[in-house]
């Protein structure tokens, strides 16, 4: 077993994504993800694997297209602002049926917004961001040693599926220290008979593209593809528990909003409420069986995000509708506290909301 | 003897350009810089968008469709993931020069050990023939029906003249493909641009001068004279920068 470290949550998934053989890091500046690149910088050179500051965002999601394309595990890093320019490139990654690791170290917005932590990109992650129908893989880790273990997560599914997978972290699981355990690990790395590697002239080109100007054509596409959207629904929802046994009043919420909702259960159990948390992992799929179930035992939910309400509906769609859904949230940057969530599920417990 | 053939790195696709374009000849000479150099194997060509976004039809090697103005940074992913590749991209002047600048004027900064096709028509031919960033001073485009007037939109923009500039760039030429002198100096310019990446060398980017008969409103043969009188005063055929010549010669 691997010794514990202390790292930051931002150098921990760099040096994970290093493990899961990524050797194709392309980046640009842009608070609070720079430790990712940072860090690339100075290990990629040592390994014999390339990190390259782009001239922009754009730029580097089109050079992870083209590594990707060429059949290798790549990645980017960026927040927020970054990430809504990087959507053309996410968009066609999508359509081109291309896997790819790209993080979103999310801060305040909308337009420049801020620096600090947030969850605000939600609706962009888990809708696509982009134009057109599609989805990505969105994993949602709460601590430093999840933002290590989802990268090696993301990859295996990105190349299990052929879809982008978003890690959605924020500032705080960017820029927090925890002790870690990295261990190398051979990724399930699918094989890519449709990279781009040269025909040697033993076999037809391959071709790599979204476009398809005959509409019958382009819906086949979209079916094609949301039939493995379905199965990945079915088989790739993740969430963890707590102290949900005998919980009346389901808390639902990711990354740090998890953090501190898990102590303002155990508040609220130390009041004699029977309170208990759903964390969803991954934010697509959403892990609608989970809450489903949850929503035949429960008779409140409390939706805590770092937003202004987003999650929420995806709530109230899996439970579709058949309990009351409280929100308790903070925006801007600022983090909710235990005792605010505390409160949230107290009138949640009243019948109120 | 020699008998006239289709070249190899061509499919039998037929090409769906209009009747009098020269991007069939432009084609022909980068398949034939592919065949003369025996690396259609390991080639990986980037189509960009505009009238060119089929090319992936058309060339027999592997092929990826960037968008509109990424395909250097396209081209510069599929190099770095493998050196041993030669990655070239296929652009016109919409995308090459006006939405893709930054990523054509960073990766010839960078130095990218790739070679770019930059076909100059100096329209936005597929969407129907607007202003594009290369369209001359005067010239009428559905987007600039009194002609381009360069007090309120502004100058053409000379694509070699700026990159020669950057200590990146390794060689860029101007060419023309309006007649059989011009068509033979640009299939050499070609070949040398691929062959400079073959060699390890650097940037290497090839302008071609090109037709538009369609959206010009001209015949194919009044659409290479027009590309005579108009275009090369714009700009003038020659090497701009030769960078891996220069230090041969030291």
């Amino acid at each position: 077993m691997a010794e514990k470290i202390l790292m930051k949550g931002n150098e921990a998934l760099a040096e994970a994504a290093i493990m899961a053989g990524c050797r194709h890091y392309f980046g640009y500046p842009i608070t609070p993800q720079t430790e990712v690149a940072a860090y690339m910088s100075r290990r990629m050179p040592k390994i014999g694997g390339t990190f390259l500051q782009a001239e922009s965002e754009i730029a580097a999601i089109n050079m992870v297209i083209g590594a990707a394309a060429a059949g290798k595990r790549a990645m980017t890093s960026s927040s927020s602002p970054g990430i809504s320019l990087k959507s053309e490139g996410i968009s066609y990654m999508a359509g081109c049926d291309l896997p790819a690791l790209i993080v979103n170290v999310q801060r305040g917005g909308p337009g420049l917004g801020g620096i600090q932590p947030s969850q605000s990109d939600y609706f962009q992650a888990t809708r696509g961001g982009g134009h057109g129908d599609y989805h990505l893989l969105v994993l949602a880790p709460s601590s430093v040693q999840e933002m290590a273990d989802l990268v090696f997560k993301g990859f295996d599914l990105a190349e299990k599926y052929r879809m982008p997978c978003m890690l959605l972290a924020d500032g705080t699981m960017g820029q927090m220290m925890e002790p870690v355990e990295l261990s190398e690990r051979a990724g399930e790395s699918a094989a890519k008979p449709w990279a781009l590697t040269g025909t040697e002239g033993k076999r037809r080109p391959n071709i790599i593209n979204s476009l398809a100007l005959e509409p019958q054509e382009l819906e086949k596409w979209n079916e094609d593809r949301f039939k493995r959207y379905d199965i990945v629904r079915e088989n790739e929802q993740m969430s963890e528990s707590y102290r949900m046994e005998d919980a009346e009043i389901c808390v639902v919420a990711f990354g740090i909003a998890a953090r501190v909702s898990q102590n303002a259960v155990d508040a609220a159990r130390a009041k004699g409420i029977r309170a208990g948390m759903l964390r969803p992992i991954t934010l697509w799929p959403f892990p609608e069986k989970a809450l489903k179930a949850a929503a035949d035992q429960c008779k409140a939910f409390v939706s805590v995000e770092l937003n202004m309400g987003q999650m929420i509906e995806d709530v109230r769609l899996a439970i579709e509708c058949k309990r009351p859904v409280s929100l308790c949230c903070r925006t801007g940057g600022m983090i909710p506290s235990p005792d605010e969530v505390l409160s949230v599920i107290e009138r949640a417990a009243e019948g109120g909301k | 003897m020699m008998v006239f053939e289709k070249p190899k790195a061509l499919t039998n696709a037929p090409l769906h350009y209009c009747p009098g374009c020269t991007h069939g000849i432009i084609h022909r000479l980068v398949a034939e810089a592919i065949d003369s150099l025996d690396i259609a194997g390991r080639t990986i060509g980037v189509a960009s968008v505009g009238c060119s976004v089929f090319a992936y039809n058309y060339f027999n090697c592997d092929m990826v469709q960037a968008a509109h103005g990424r395909a250097p940074a396209v081209a510069t992913g599929v190099k770095r993931a493998d050196p041993s590749k030669i990655v070239f991209t296929y652009q016109g002047d919409g995308d090459l020069a006006s939405i893709g600048t930054a990523e054509t004027v960073h990766s010839a900064a960078r130095g990218e050990n790739i070679t770019i096709i930059f076909v100059n028509n100096a329209i936005y031919g597929m969407t129907g023939g607007q202003m594009a960033p290369t369209s001359l001073p005067g010239q009428v485009t559905q987007t600039s029906p009194y002609g381009r007037d360069v007090n309120t939109v502004g100058y053409p923009v000379r694509i070699c003249e700026l990159l020669a500039t950057l200590d990146g760039t390794g060689y860029v030429e101007r060419v023309a493909v309006n007649n059989v002198k011009n068509v033979r100096n640009a299939k050499r310019a070609i070949e040398k641009a691929f062959r400079n990446q073959v060699e390890g060398k650097g940037f290497s980017l090839i302008e071609v001068l090109s037709t538009c008969p369609t959206n010009w409103g001209k015949t194919p043969e009044g659409a290479l004279e027009w590309l005579d009188q108009n275009m090369i005063p714009y700009y003038p055929l020659g090497v701009y920068k030769d960078k891996f010549s220069e230090e041969a010669a030291k």
